[in-house]
């Protein structure tokens, strides 16, 4: 589309952070460290990372939703201090108002524009009419299905005709075949050439949704949040999934968003402080059982694309379980591919008191929480130990929330492991008995 | 691996008794010795109605009498528990009684309490002759009947409503009926039950201070308690004692809203079955305390240890397990049901006869025209009522709930301020209204707007934090702003809200209007037109007829209005504006 504009963008990010405060501790979390983006017109931009990356924030920061605490959006070159009037967003949600009629919600749109009635309505029969809801005008959001109410939520994007379009992550909560239907009509409305918006940001943290509707993938990392780089997604579109250049692009992105996590760790090193900080990925002991014996039955090295899509789970779900495998030394990812070690494949074989005393050798030698925990409950002679000394060491390093989430994901492996027990009325940990 | 030494604290064994053992012990201490020492006062004799227990304005009394009306307060909570248990459970399980029950449950919350004090004061006085047994008895009714039909409602709702995976698995698993209720049906119920209690455990100290000090039939009744202290300062016009009770009144809804509805509400918690909604973390230091007691857990393992030796007891009907009853009992259904059809009309014909009777023996036909316009005056006053309440706090509640910081400061004082007897502050706005010679025709429905405003108060707040954030997003995205936004989003969306805070603050006003349609401050009585001054002053005489055409309308048009009105709104909001 318009390449004698390109020069101006339509969005520019400068040095955008946003960090939140900690009452308790005094100190203070990052979510988005120092981001600079720019958006040109004619382009579709996926912010693709996993949860913590803080890409719904950057969304939220570039509609003026939220305030960043350093730097500036700058919209069509002015800067950003409310909600941006040239930006639509359509919400993961969906975010209808149920006391409103299809029609209704549309023009919800059109309210603060002050149009004449007329003109209100032309524009969203038009809307309605371009996202496939003819004849539905009169219908409450709730007897529409979850595919019919996101298509709500677009015209309602669509009918302001905004510069550019925010999504965020539209399509996923949605189930399978109805998101894949919705995104290739999405994609479609784009090809055509007349999308109501001059570009789109999407937010997302699905790999093959990004290359499927993306010009730029901008990959960003998480805690906290950055933009790590960008690729450029030049297949001709319509894009087909199933083509070589397409699946040689996903396993490329799923190799760079493995990587920065997959620190295999051999040797516990030595530590000064009493804890050890490396994060655990939060995956239940179940979820990684499961993930091996499958990989296993296989056979040979699998595509973790493959095995993504035979799951029917998101990159977002699958990565902390195969992160996990990475770490307790039961599997190795080179190249998108997923090898099994060998205690791997015995713990995948093994019935259960076996596999319990695997996992637990495992996370002993590897997962420095919950060696830790352990160590403690031992040393304290049998006495229960309440979960905030554990959760208070945890919040030096994290944000209140990722200290629990940290806690809770030691906790259910030592848990599995045989490792310890708690007491969840009275919060306390404790040796299992003999 | 060199690791830092463990804090002390952790590794020293601990003593059997630590502090929070000793500030526990204490405290129970304190308590019993406080029930002693109040209990003791109730089985004072007296010869009503001149010996009737006086009441002293000196200050240093008042813990005393607080602790009196506090008693009473706890032995009425501990009758509603017992009650809603039953009550709810039958109406829940037999389904020929729920079908009066039920209804009657309807019609008994829609009755003004406060009409019916001159029948259950004669009652209890006569049941317990010479002693003040029998008053104390007739204020513990007016309590109970105060606070209960909502618990009853609550829980009978959260038995009937029961998730159905745990009725299927307590089913296949042949749990007993003791069995189910104990693990399913009341863990079920409890944070509804907690949290109506504790509702309704404020609105009761309205109740206390009324019945405390009354006049039925002529006689002046008087019960030691914080209320009757109050009505005698009223008497003699001493502001400074009127001060002191309202201090005393803030420092005990306080206390008890610290030492025993906090720990239960933090603890109930834990019986939350939707996680989503659990981010209202609710933390209270007393339960904290308990928590890092040994005390609990010793005493906990010792009754264990107990109950292992005592043999099984068995209920026999009790214990069958559930699924059998289902089957039987289909036969002669339709015969029985008509039989019961039959006594339980003849039942509310003859009931209505007689009321009907006794009011048309004494009272003219043109009076009863009369006491209907009455009844339509008071009607007005609720609805002045609710409109103002309407206008002033549903912005305000908005304002506070949009923002989490502002709202978790809020909500307790909110929830206070909705316990707090309006009736202490009528005396001093009686003065204001004597000053400005305002009539009670006007004064009343500031009166009213005193006690029942906060329920809208409160539920505003509570129904804005529930507007999900995205459409609050969505609405800042779309650039919504003052009348539309007001309009889509926010009207409607604190609409079941704003409807159950107005039916509460309405029952409440209709209960009230018996109170604040006649104000005295020392000699001076200032009476409003009204059904609830009508009421009143029959009450005061002991008018038998005049009560009960009194509150027979009240009922008729509290019931009007629920079914004609409220009734048609919270359908509305049940569906047309439920959020997700």
């Amino acid at each position: 589309m318009a390449t004698v504009t390109q020069l101006q963008p339509l969005l520019r990010i400068e040095g955008v952070s946003k960090v939140y405060p900690r009452p308790e501790s005094g100190g203070s979390f990052t979510v988005l460290d120092d981001i600079n983006l720019s958006v040109y017109p004619g382009e579709i931009v996926a912010l693709l990372g996993r949860s913590g990356s803080g890409k719904s924030t950057l969304l939220r920061s570039i509609a003026g939703l939220s305030k960043p605490s350093k730097g500036t959006v700058y919209s069509n070159g002015v800067a950003v201090t409310g909600p941006n009037a040239d930006v639509a967003m359509v919400f993961q949600g969906f975010a209808l108002l149920p006391w409103l009629t299809v029609n209704e919600n549309v023009e919800i749109g059109l309210e603060s524009k002050r149009l004449p009635q007329k003109e209100v309505k032309k524009r969203s029969m038009d809307a309605l009419r371009l996202v496939g809801l003819e004849g539905f005008e009169k219908a409450y959001p709730r007897e529409l299905s979850g595919g019919m109410q996101q298509r709500v939520g677009f015209a309602r994007a669509f009918v302001v005709q905004p510069r550019v379009l925010m999504l965020d992550e539209p399509f996923s909560a949605l189930d399978v075949l109805t998101a894949e239907n919705l995104r290739g009509e999405i994609a479609d409305l784009w090809e055509e050439g007349n999308f109501p918006a001059k570009s789109v940001v999407l937010v997302t943290h699905n790999i093959e949704e990004a290359i499927m509707l993306a010009d730029r993938v901008v990959i960003m990392s998480s805690n906290p949040g950055r933009i790590r780089g960008e690729i450029r997604v030049t297949l001709n579109r319509p894009r087909e999934r199933n083509s070589n250049a397409f699946r040689s692009m996903a396993d490329h992105i799923y190799t760079i968003m493995t990587k920065p996590d997959t620190k295999i760790t051999p040797v516990l090193q030595e530590s000064s402080s009493l804890l050890d900080v490396t994060p655990l990925p939060h995956a239940r002991p179940g979820a990684i059982s499961g993930l091996l014996e499958l990989v296993e039955e296989y056979g040979g090295p699998e595509d973790v694309a493959v095995i993504s899509d035979r799951l029917r789970i998101e990159a977002d779900d699958l990565l902390p379980i195969l992160d996990a495998a990475v770490l307790l030394g039961f599997a190795l990812v080179r190249d998108g591919d997923v090898t099994l070690t060998e205690t791997g494949r015995t713990f995948a074989d093994a019935e259960v008191e076996t596999a319990r005393n695997i996992f637990r050798d495992q996370a002993l030698k590897f997962a420095p929480m919950v060696t830790t925990m352990h160590e403690v409950l031992l040393a304290s002679r049998g006495k229960p130990i309440h979960e905030d000394f554990f959760l208070d060491l945890l919040d030096e390093h994290y944000s209140d929330e990722e200290a629990r989430n940290q806690f809770e994901t030691a906790l259910n492996w030592g848990r599995y492991a045989g490792l310890f027990d708690f007491d969840s009325d009275e919060k306390l940990l404790l040796l299992p008995e003999e | 691996m060199i690791r830092r030494a463990f804090p002390s604290k952790y590794a020293l064994p601990r003593s059997p008794i630590g502090p929070a053992d000793t500030a526990i012990l204490l405290g129970l201490f304190l308590l019993f010795y406080t029930i002693a020492r109040v209990g003791s006062g109730f089985f004072v004799a007296f010869k009503p109605p001149s010996l009737s227990p006086k009441v002293y304005l000196d200050p240093v009394n008042l813990p005393y009498y607080a602790a009196r009306s506090t008693l009473r307060m706890f032995i009425a909570l501990g009758g509603s528990v017992l009650f809603t248990l039953a009550y709810g459970y039958i109406a829940a399980k037999s389904q020929r009684a729920e079908k009066v029950m039920i209804p009657l449950l309807d019609i008994l919350q829609s009755v003004p309490v406060l009409g019916f004090l001159s029948v259950t004061v004669t009652f209890f006085i006569s049941m317990f002759p010479g002693s003040i047994l029998g008053l104390g008895m007739a204020s513990l009714f007016a309590i109970f009947t105060g606070q209960v039909w909502n618990m009853t409602f609550s829980f009978y709702h959260s038995l009937i409503t029961l998730p159905k995976e745990l009725d299927e698995a307590a089913t296949v698993f042949q749990f007993s009926k003791w069995r189910r209720f104990v693990s399913v049906e009341i863990p079920a119920a409890m944070i509804g039950l907690v949290w109506n209690g504790m509702m309704s455990f404020g609105g009761g100290w309205f109740f206390v201070a009324v019945t405390e000090a009354i006049t039925v039939n002529n006689n002046s009744y008087t019960l030691p308690g914080i209320g009757s202290y109050v009505a005698k300062a009223i008497l003699e016009k001493n502001l400074k004692a009127l001060g002191y009770a309202i201090l005393t009144m803030v420092v005990l809804i306080i206390a008890i809203d610290q030492l025993f509805w906090r720990p239960i509400v933090a603890w109930a918690e834990k019986f939350r079955m939707d996680k989503s909604t659990a981010a209202t973390h609710a933390s209270s230091w007393v339960l904290d305390l308990l928590r890092s007691s040994k005390l609990p857990r010793i005493f906990s393992q010792e009754w264990r240890k107990v109950r292992r030796r005592l043999p099984e007891i068995s209920f026999k009907r009790f214990r069958r397990p559930t699924i059998k009853l289902t089957w039987k009992r289909k036969k002669s259904r339709i015969n029985e049901d008509l039989v019961f059809g039959i006594i339980i009309g003849t039942i509310v014909v003859g009931a209505i006869t007689v009321g009907i009777h006794i009011i048309t023996s004494e009272v003219p036909a043109r009076e009863i025209f009369s006491v209907i316009g009455l009844g339509f005056l008071t009607f007005l006053r609720v609805v002045c009522l609710l409109l103002f309440a309407s206008a002033v706090w549903t912005p305000i509640g908005v304002a506070i709930g949009f923002n989490p910081k502002l709202s978790r400061i809020a909500q307790p004082i909110v929830l206070i301020l909705a316990s707090f007897p309006a009736n202490f502050l009528f005396p001093a706005a009686t003065i204001i209204f004597i000053r400005l010679g305002l009539g009670l025709n006007f004064g009343s429905i500031i009166l009213m707007i005193l006690g029942a405003q906060w329920y809208v108060l409160f539920n505003s707040i509570a129904g804005a934090m529930a507007v999900p954030n995205d459409l609050r997003e969505m609405a800042a995205n779309m650039r919504l702003s003052g009348i539309p936004l007001w309009r889509k989003l926010i009207l409607p969306a604190i609409f079941p809200a704003w409807v159950t805070g107005a039916i509460t603050a309405s029952g409440g006003a209709w209960n009230a209007s018996i109170v604040s349609e006649v104000v005295t401050w020392g000699k001076s009585t200032l009476t409003a037109d009204g059904v609830g001054a009508y009421i009143a002053k029959a009450t005061t005489t002991g008018d038998a007829p005049r009560i009960v055409l009194g509150v027979s309308l009240m009922c008729v048009f509290v019931v009007l209005s629920n079914r004609l009105f409220w009734r048609k709104l919270y359908a509305l909001a049940e569906t047309r504006y439920r959020l997700g």
